[in-house]
């Protein structure tokens, strides 16, 4: 066990490092000289000349790309040609907004989708499971960021019930999750259909049925309890899948996010700031990776790891 | 090679005939079939269907709500937005498909060579596949486009090269349980060149799951292009795309929000459709998965 958190981790690493290199690379696949368009088209040729040297772009690739990993390591991710306030102060600013977003979704879609998934299996082909399956496959099709512009019209606009944008009180959580919920519950209720599709049918079950042990239980102790191991993966790489799909979400929103960050920087060709962010986002999903493979090898003992 | 045309031929024709059987017995799976086939119908007819010119401006008729004349109403350049979803077909399905297609060129044979061969190579390609797959889905889309810039091309680029991951992962686990069946050791123990035993041995074998994932990642595909329409970063104005007609409709929720509903419906049913027919194709290509 040790030593497959070890490996994951080594691997980790190494992506890690990949990452940094696409990263960096970023700026030098632009079209045209990075200084340049940093600085902009109205920039006079002098600005441009002394960016190029406070950046470091006169420098060979490699040093350049030593000088971006040493400051790294430093958490130092450059300063915002926007703002000039540093990159990581910027990303920070911003994280919490995102996190609460994602997590609040996440929650909202392990809930549903597991509840969903778990009402589908015990009724298979019932009313209520092809009516959960359409959902699902509903929610699956559907454009989170439409679903969210229909949300607002029907909640903000028609009832004016909630509020159509900003993140300010508890009610104005409720539209940007819902949307950014939809699209994993109907993952996470999928893979639960099937996951407890498969354990029912085990030995197991029956033999709990037959001493005669309350269906509930038979669900919920037995079948549940081991029908999760793969729908915990499904969370896991949800959660990182909600991180990108807030950048649409919080686009419709005007969430004051990361991706909304991401979103502004990339219009304002602040590059720096954009390479944080995908850093940045890039880091966390890794993190959350690792972080599942180890909870599964955990959960399932029955699994060897080589 | 040895050739046993009329066997090879009869064996081949039946399992097709099984497999159209099978996809036919789920409803569902034709209705996806049917939904994808209408749309694309109707954006192949869409001059016959409309007299109307999906850029042209009028602004006296702009933001009408949809009536008789315009049964989708116009939008705020008064375009006729009927027309313009129906052109707008054209572009959403031809991006997705172009998308996919690079995706499936550049993932399958990587991923073939990786599971083929192991050892480095497939160390170097995982590695590669590992670095594209920390993007969070539409985020290595969105910072491709941050670095290429907008329009058409781009956008394929970008949407198809966040593709090749899943094919390189999905092809490679094929081909390592294909590696070690007996009739590719027996094609290997005759002198076959190995990239002959991949092209016309392994690779047929490993093909089933990979046009299920194609089918699904149409719809993905369609998905992401259409959401880096609606940020602005896709196809441009005034190219009638499905994601950039709603980012336009976007501005107008509050007075005119069937400008934003008509272009998110289009992008539903194409996705749905795709959704639909791809699982239907995993039924039909692998029965044992029925029913899951």
């Amino acid at each position: 066990m040790l030593r497959y958190i070890q490996q994951r981790l080594v691997a980790a690493v190494i992506t890690l490092f990949g990452i940094t290199i696409i990263v960096f690379l970023m700026l030098h696949l632009l079209p045209g000289d990075p200084a340049r368009v940093i600085a902009g088209l109205l920039a006079t040729e002098e600005d441009v000349a002394r960016l190029r040297t406070q950046l470091g772009l006169n420098q060979p690739l490699l040093v350049q790309y030593w000088d971006f990993l040493s400051h790294l390591l430093r958490g130092d991710l450059g300063v915002s040609a926007r703002t000039a306030q540093p990159v990581l102060t910027e990303v920070m600013a911003r994280l919490p907004a995102t996190m609460e977003l994602a997590i609040i979704s996440t929650v909202l879609a392990s809930f549903f989708g597991i509840v969903g998934g778990v009402i589908a299996a015990t009724r298979r082909n019932s009313f209520i499971d092809y009516l959960i399956s359409a959902l699902t496959l509903f929610g699956a099709s559907m454009p989170v960021y439409w679903l969210g512009l229909m949300l607002i019209i029907l909640f903000a606009v028609q009832w004016r019930l909630l509020p159509a944008a900003g993140n300010d009180g508890p009610a104005s959580f409720i539209l940007p999750s819902l949307t950014l919920a939809a699209f994993s519950v109907a993952l996470i209720a999928r893979m639960t259909r099937s996951s407890m599709l498969e354990v029912l049918g085990h030995d197991y079950v029956r033999t709990a049925r037959a001493k005669g042990m309350s269906e509930r239980r038979v669900v919920f102790h037995h079948a549940l309890k081991n029908a999760f191991i793969p729908v915990l993966t499904v969370i896991g790489l949800q959660f990182g899948a909600l991180l990108g799909g807030a950048v649409l979400t919080e686009s419709v929103f005007g969430w004051p996010g990361l991706g909304l960050l991401l979103l502004d920087s990339i219009s304002a060709r602040d590059y720096p700031t954009v390479q944080g962010v995908a850093l940045v986002f890039a880091t966390i999903f890794i993190l959350l990776n690792v972080l599942v493979d180890i909870l599964y090898a955990y959960l399932d003992p029955r699994i060897h790891y080589a | 090679m040895l050739n046993f045309n009329g066997a090879v031929h009869f064996e081949r024709i039946q399992p097709a005939l099984d497999i159209w059987r099978r996809f036919l017995r789920r409803r569902s799976a034709v209705l996806g079939l049917a939904i994808l086939l209408t749309l694309i119908a109707l954006s192949v007819a869409a001059p016959l269907l409309t007299s109307n010119d999906p850029e042209h401006q009028k602004l006296s008729q702009a933001m009408i709500a949809p009536s008789l004349q315009f049964p989708l109403g116009t939008d705020y350049l008064g375009r006729d937005m009927a027309t313009r979803l129906l052109y707008g077909a054209r572009w959403s399905l031809t991006i997705g498909f172009l998308a996919v297609t690079l995706g499936l060129a550049v993932g399958v044979p990587l991923g073939a060579v990786s599971g083929y061969y192991g050892g480095w190579t497939d160390l170097i390609i995982q590695r590669f596949a590992d670095i594209l797959l920390s993007f969070p889905g539409f985020l290595l889309a969105l910072s491709l486009v941050a670095i290429l810039g907008v329009g058409l091309q781009n956008v394929i680029i970008s949407v198809g090269v966040s593709a090749i991951p899943s094919f390189i992962r999905l092809v490679r686990g094929s081909v390592l349980t294909i590696r070690h069946q007996t009739y590719v050791e027996a094609a290997h123990s005759v002198g076959v060149r190995d990239g002959r035993i991949i092209l016309r041995h392994v690779m047929p074998n490993a093909m089933a799951p990979v046009i299920v994932q194609a089918t699904l990642n149409l719809g993905t595909a369609i998905l992401v292009a259409a959401g880096l329409g609606f940020l602005g970063l896709g196809v441009q104005s005034p190219t009638p795309e499905w994601g950039a007609m709603l980012g336009e409709g976007r501005s107008y929720i509050f007075s005119a929000s069937y400008m934003a509903t008509f272009p998110g419906i289009a992008i539903f049913l194409a996705v749905l459709g795709f959704n639909l027919m791809g699982d239907g194709l995993r039924d039909a290509l692998d029965p044992r998965l029925r029913h899951l």
